[in-house]
């Protein structure tokens, strides 16, 4: 392939431009997985997951818990190993590597920093236990270190143990002892898990901030939407195993592959539907909806709660009964049971519209929505 | 003082504050405390300072003329030799024990846990007899034993072996819980950093259990140095040859030197508190590491 056009592709999907001091080129792929299977004793944790990794990009891998994705990323460091498939660390077989050759910085979810080391020892400890070959001078290490902790904005806490630091200060030591060893890259398994709202939210802008200083390649695990959309470059949205969608964080929002996807990323309402001689059916009454359904057969619609319209009394919309209506933020949260089959929906309207109340007809339609073809049709029928 | 013009005004809250609805009423809570101490003062201290009164009762000459007399000589000598042995087989056979039960899945691990107690829950004069059984002159092992003019009955083999069987539960029981508790995290952070396997144990592993090695350890040493049931089967009380400290204890007794007997107890005994102190010592002095470290994860 062409290095110009992945450049373009790069530029096109609105990633961010070459950050950076170190300025690692960015369209070379750092890490490549192909077709990883891990089967624990019967169940399949990963069953072919296949995915390429750019210098320098910071990647989440999102998805709800046993989805494969804390697993995918131990395999990353070798802390666990893939029963078939490839990974490939630029052009070296990162399977043949031990953990202690990878050069991953991996930062653990309960951090797991050595509980009777000091914090300095803690971040020096990568270049400590190197060979004197490669070991760095006392007062090179020592140097090091204390500009991590500056990095980190611990400066001053070298000194103090583990347990005499909060949640948010652990996770940066935990960051800081990762980066000392300057990883190939690094890998961070559900980093502000055990934090509280607020230093999440702080924590994950500082990440993003450090990232952008230091250009490492980073993965990392998370299973909030919120999270992956607001740090990552690019999302891998996994379900049961498998990759559902790779993209970047617009890509995954505007254009989710799969119901799966649309449902764990924002909020989504699904409906059964049915298509037709180029028509939808919804309880076998046609939608008023724009665009031909390229096949027939049991399909799903799929659209968020804001992208409706209400249709006042005109056919051809989604028909329903008001059940609650509650404020949500700047807008009017409607939870509404469609009139034939039951299934209830959420749509939201302007605050300014009159309240309804419980048992108010509404018939609404989507002005943006999805079609997946329905891969479980028989277990999709409304209820009766 | 200060002190005394405070106390009044918090002594009013303090009372409130102990009102807890599991407080019990003074009374209780006194014979309570009365019953644990009287306990204790009756089966644990009055012992123990008597052991102490009985043996210098004769003056120090006697018990100096105890530790003097050739075979008492020997009874020390056997009991540290076999206690420098059977201790640091423990440490690693524990270590090792306790490691691969935390850090590994296998076929029979319950077994290995279950089997590890075993000792607890035999009688050590078993104990000992199994290994008369093993070793002993009519033994299927007997002739190669002979061959190899290796003498395990009745000899520093078979102790060493009998006070081994006793005392491995020590070291791994103190362990497996210690290392169940601190998974393995840290290891693994540890060989990601590039730490071989050698460094992570030396490193990670040793550092984060060395209070409760160490109380395994003088757990072990204590009752190595103590055992009396199982060494007395397998020993042959061969005075100044095969009797430990305890062994010699029992003879002295039986030959009605009681000073002796006891002045020989007062050694073992002052090896339990030696123990306990050093325990207790190990605590203060580290105490800031435990604190930050060890106990409170």
């Amino acid at each position: 392939m062409d290095a110009r056009l992945i450049d373009d592709e790069t530029f096109a999907a609105g990633s961010a431009p070459v950050r950076g001091p170190q300025g690692r080129a960015r369209d070379t792929v750092d890490v490549s997985i192909d077709n990883v299977v891990r089967v624990f004793g019967e169940t399949p944790a990963l069953h072919g997951v296949s995915l390429e990794i750019k210098s320098g990009e910071l990647v989440a891998l999102l998805g709800p818990s046993g989805s494969g994705k804390t697993t995918l990323l131990r395999i990353l460091a070798g802390l666990d190993f893939p029963d078939s498939g490839r990974v490939m660390f630029g052009g070296d077989d990162a399977l043949s590597l031990t953990v202690q050759q990878r050069n991953v910085g991996f930062v653990f979810q309960s951090y797991a920093l050595f509980r009777h080391m000091r914090v300095f020892d803690n971040i020096a400890f990568g270049l400590d236990v190197r060979p004197s070959a490669r070991r760095p001078a006392k007062a090179e290490i020592s140097k090091r270190v204390l500009e991590l902790l500056k990095l980190v904005q611990l400066e001053g806490l070298e000194k103090r143990y583990p347990s005499q630091l909060s949640g948010g200060q652990r996770q940066r030591v935990a960051l800081a002892r990762a980066l000392a060893i300057e990883p190939r890259i690094l890998l961070l398994d559900e980093p502000f898990g055990a934090l509280d709202a607020k230093v999440r939210r702080e924590l994950r802008r500082w990440l993003r901030e450090i990232h952008d200083q230091t250009g490492h390649t980073t993965v990392f695990v998370t299973h909030d939407q919120e999270e992956a959309i607001e740090l990552a470059d690019r999302i891998v949205v996994l379900n049961n195993g498998k990759i559902e969608q790779v993209g970047t964080p617009d890509e995954i929002y505007d254009n989710p592959a799969s119901p799966f996807v649309a449902g764990f990323i924002g909020e989504s309402n699904a409906l059964p539907v049915f298509a037709e001689h180029g028509h939808l059916l919804l309880d076998d009454r046609a939608l008023d909806l724009a665009g031909q359904p390229s096949s027939s057969g049991p399909k799903v619609l799929v659209f968020r709660p804001h992208h409706v319209d209400v249709m006042g009394t005109k056919p051809g919309g989604i028909a329903g009964s008001v059940i609650s209506e509650r404020r949500h933020g700047a807008v009017r949260r409607l939870e509404v049971e469609i009139s034939a089959s039951h299934y209830r929906i959420e749509v939201d309207v302007r605050a300014d519209e009159p309240k309804s109340k419980k048992g108010d007809r509404i018939s609404i339609l989507p002005n943006r929505w999805w079609l997946f073809d329905d891969k479980s049709a028989d277990a999709a029928k409304p209820p009766a | 003082m200060a002190s005394d013009l405070a106390l009044p005004r918090l002594t009013p809250t303090l009372r409130l504050s102990r009102a807890t609805p599991t407080s019990e009423r003074a009374w209780v809570k006194w014979t309570l405390i009365a019953v644990a101490v009287l306990f204790l003062a009756g089966t644990l201290v009055l012992p123990l300072v008597t052991v102490f009164y009985q043996a210098f009762l004769k003056g120090p000459g006697v018990v100096l003329a105890t530790f003097a007399d050739p075979d008492g000589t020997a009874a020390i000598r056997l009991t540290l030799l076999v206690a420098a042995i059977a201790v640091p087989a423990n440490l690693i056979f524990g270590v090792c024990a306790a490691w691969s039960i935390v850090k590994f899945d296998f076929r029979g691990k319950s077994f290995l846990i279950t089997l590890i107690d075993l000792p607890f829950s035999v009688s050590p004069v078993v104990s000992g007899m199994i290994y008369v059984i093993l070793f002993g002159a009519n033994s299927a092992l007997s002739p190669f034993l002979h061959s190899i003019n290796l003498q395990i009955t009745f000899a520093v083999p078979g102790i060493v072996l009998a006070t081994i069987f006793v005392t491995f539960p020590f070291v791994a029981r103190e362990l497996i819980p210690l290392m169940q508790d601190q998974g393995s995290g840290e290891e693994e952070a540890a060989i990601s950093l590039g730490a071989s396997g050698w460094q992570t144990f030396w490193r990670v592993t040793l550092p984060n259990i060395r209070w409760g090695l160490l109380y395994g350890v003088l757990l072990c040493n204590a009752r190595a140095m103590g055992e009396f049931g199982a060494v007395s089967v397998i020993s042959g009380h061969i005075r100044g040859v095969t009797n430990t400290i305890p062994l010699h204890i029992e003879i002295l007794y039986d030959s009605y030197d009681f000073a002796g007997a006891f002045a020989m107890a007062s050694l073992l005994a002052l090896l339990a508190l030696v123990t306990l102190v050093a325990k207790t010592f190990l605590e203060w002095r580290y105490a800031d590491e435990l604190a930050g470290g060890t106990r409170r994860h």
